[in-house]
């Protein structure tokens, strides 16, 4: 078997897509909270992707992929038995697994992928794990199933109220203290905003949030500075010292405008991407 | 890569005592940090013996075609050239790159040939020029050498950090090659002290070289440099060098260039950061240093160069805070001018702020390449191993790291250096792994 090599992919929806890869040395060194670094052709980007999931013995690695520029589309159009061109890893610095008591994983959209690993070695240091999940809409909402089973509790929110909870996932954090939850720790992956707005409610209600940092990086190995977010006042590298961060005193508002740099031009290059692919050439010269 | 200078090197001189009894040279040619033999291979030049001269050159430096592109000549074997005062310095850097380039393009030039397999295993961690001499000089010992990089492409600085107008990549590409036919293997995508850790590697390997280079990039820590179109150096320079931004949309990761662009520092990084920049078709480019033209430390073809370009220079001054709009684009530098004052440790002038002369620089797009710290990861994940309070790894007086079989050399130790003395510390720590491999 040759390292990089597609083992299975799975359309999770239409934007979302789970590879496993075969990847020895990367699931062997694995831990919750880290990422890889993956390139599908020459000349292409170096693109940041949270471990889902790895298996030592199989020696496969789990990554579950968002088409949101050019890179993800491509990647989401690799087919089983191909391969990637590069994966590094595992990178980062894992998240702190011990005893916290009770906690809740927040995961939104493709996050919630993202916090499972988080949630299952949560749970297997002995916390009472629940699963806030949230979503636009029903179609969106991944991995329910898997994040129920594992979980002591499982909540969903999905804006449309498609499923679930009508609301956000504050809306869900806010209800379950509300009931009575005490909850003594959170981890929360998704978008920046709600990132920003459940970190700022669980600090109200006296929760510890952490929050999985997304700056754009390059390298991602501690080398070129792009990544740097602003906790505690101090500049911190997120991938290195992050991507998971303490996240009462991080500047949000920061990370989407440096984020947001390059975001025009992703899209007109995801779109310009996506309709070469889908043209058909009636020239007949081809 | 910015590379706070080395001191002026004081050219190896025959012993008084010996040398008024004869009329040998007394200016020994032996200022190659690498030991590059400089007469001796300029006389097979001058007989036209281009394939000898390199294998005279690779004799003690297995990469003449990069140093002699990004040697800094002028503070070693140029500068200490005895025809330099009366005539000028023999421009030994040219006719080194011409002997490895023609010898190259004749087929003439031959990879060492390599000591019998010892059947010891060394593991070379970076593929940067320190690493690279590394390997090249244990394989030419005989020993089983494997080289893992965490990037994608092999090379380090040479690849992520210096420009193709400096150094070619069929350059970087070849002379790697010829590591290779020497029997050292080679991994892309390995990051030690993450996808495996050193007492891992120390399972597989009799000895383990670590030549990681530099790291997270020194910042200024002035206020808003976390605005956007604040670039340190390091994030500039792979993305047009190593991810090739320069040939967007063709490759994939873009680059932004404002219309006026300011580079901090003095460095070489810095003379690299202007000249890309300028290539990416700004207005204008300045490059900002805190002290004078003479305490640059910039090799001095790089400074000319860029002031061919049309990169300007201001000198004497101190960056202060980066403004921006309200999408925190940068919108200018706030700046302070300043005169030189008592010399420092190294003897460079200390830059002294002017009161009251503080003005704005207008500019949206601001290079910070004033150096960086030693890459992190190996010694976080290595207990074992002892860093210095600046982050360097430790090393005894003989060169060892405290774990043993592990050696050091390059940027992971000296914080930020050249390209030569990084090889001159993988060539010594080489010497030092085959002696303890030997006692093995």
């Amino acid at each position: 078997m040759q390292e990089n090599t597609i083992l299975v992919k799975e359309p999770l929806n239409s934007a979302v897509v789970k590879f496993v890869i075969y990847k020895p040395l990367i699931a062997k060194s694995a831990k919750a909270g880290q990422f890889v670094i993956l390139r599908g052709r020459e000349g292409g980007e170096r693109v940041p992707v949270t471990l889902v999931d790895w298996d030592a013995q199989k020696g496969t690695i789990t990554v579950i992929i968002q088409a949101i520029g050019k890179s993800t589309a491509m990647f989401n159009s690799l087919k089983q038995g191909e391969k990637f061109l590069n994966v590094a890893g595992p990178l980062g610095t894992p998240v702190e697994i011990k005893k916290y008591g009770t906690v809740a994983v927040v995961g939104g959209g493709v996050g919630i992928a993202e916090v499972y690993p988080i949630a299952r070695a949560l749970k297997e240091a002995g916390n009472k794990v629940i699963a806030v999940l949230g979503a636009r809409t029903q179609e969106l909402l991944i991995l329910e199933p898997e994040m129920a089973a594992l979980c002591d509790k499982t909540v969903c929110a999905t804006d449309d109220g498609s499923h679930g909870m009508k609301g956000m996932v504050t809306d869900a954090i806010q209800k379950l203290h509300d009931e009575g939850e005490k909850i003594n720790a959170g981890f929360i992956i998704g978008p920046i905003p709600m990132m920003k707005f459940t970190s700022r409610l669980m600090d109200k209600l006296g929760i510890e949030p952490f929050a999985s940092l997304n700056p754009i990086m390059l390298d991602g190995t501690g080398m070129c500075g792009c990544c740097r977010v602003t906790v505690e006042g101090k500049v911190r590298f997120a991938c290195v010292e992050g991507p998971m961060f303490p996240s009462k005193t991080i500047d949000f508002d920061e990370l989407i405008r440096r984020t947001s740099e390059y975001k025009p031009l992703e899209k007109e290059l995801l779109e310009k991407y996506q309709h070469e692919k889908d043209h058909v050439c009636k020239c007949g010269l081809h | 890569m910015p590379s706070p200078s080395s001191p002026r090197q004081q050219g190896k001189q025959l012993d008084p005592q010996i040398r008024k009894h004869n009329f040998e040279e007394v200016a020994q040619m032996a200022n190659c940090p690498v030991g590059v033999q400089i007469p001796a291979f300029i006389a097979l030049v001058k007989d036209g013996k281009i394939g000898e001269a390199a294998s005279k050159i690779m004799e003690t430096s297995l990469l003449p075609a990069i140093c002699g592109r990004v040697c800094p000549q002028e503070k070693h074997c140029e500068g200490n050239c005895v025809l330099k005062e009366k005539f000028g310095s023999v421009n030994i850097g040219m006719l080194e790159r011409y002997t490895a380039d023609t010898a190259r393009k004749e087929g003439l030039l031959k990879a060492p040939v390599c000591a019998p397999a010892t059947g010891k295993k060394v593991a070379c961690i970076g593929s940067g020029p320190s690493s690279l001499a590394a390997a090249a000089e244990l394989a030419r010992a005989g020993h089983d050498v494997t080289v893992f990089e965490a990037l994608h492409a092999f090379g380090g600085v040479l690849r992520y950090g210096i420009p193709s107008f400096r150094l070619p990549r069929e350059v970087i590409d070849r002379e790697i090659e010829t590591v290779k036919s020497m029997g050292v293997k080679f991994q892309t995508d390995v990051l030690i002290g993450a996808t495996e850790t050193i007492k891992e590697l120390l399972k597989d390997f009799d000895a383990v070289y670590i030549g990681s280079g530099a790291g997270l990039p020194t910042l200024t820590g002035i206020p808003g440099e976390n605005s956007v179109g604040v670039y340190s150096a390091n994030e500039f320079l792979t993305r047009v060098n190593l991810m090739q931004a320069y040939k967007f949309p063709e490759t994939d990761t873009p680059i932004k260039i404002g219309k006026h662009v300011v580079v901090l520092g003095g460095g070489n990084s810095a003379m690299d950061a202007a000249r890309c920049a300028m290539r990416l078709g700004p207005d204008s480019v300045t490059v900002a240093y805190r002290r004078s033209a003479a305490e640059m430390p910039a090799r001095a073809a790089e400074v000319e160069h860029a002031k061919e370009e049309g990169v300007q220079f201001e000198y004497l001054i101190t960056p202060k805070e980066v403004l921006s709009d309200e999408n925190g684009h940068v919108t200018g530098l706030k700046c302070t001018r300043n005169e030189l004052g008592a010399p420092d440790e190294k003897g460079r002038r200390r830059p002294v702020e002017i009161p009251g002369s503080e003005f704005v620089m207008p500019v949206d797009t601001i290079i910070v390449a004033i150096g960086q710290k030693p890459n992190p990861i190996i010694a976080k994940t290595t207990p074992e191993l002892k860093t210095t309070e600046r982050g360097v790894l430790a090393l005894d007086e003989e060169g060892k790291t405290t774990l043993p079989g592990v050696y050091a050399g390059g940027d992971i130790i000296r914080g930020g250096a050249t390209v030569l003395l990084a090889m001159k510390d993988g060539i010594e720590a080489a010497g030092r792994i085959n002696k303890y491999l030997q006692g093995k």
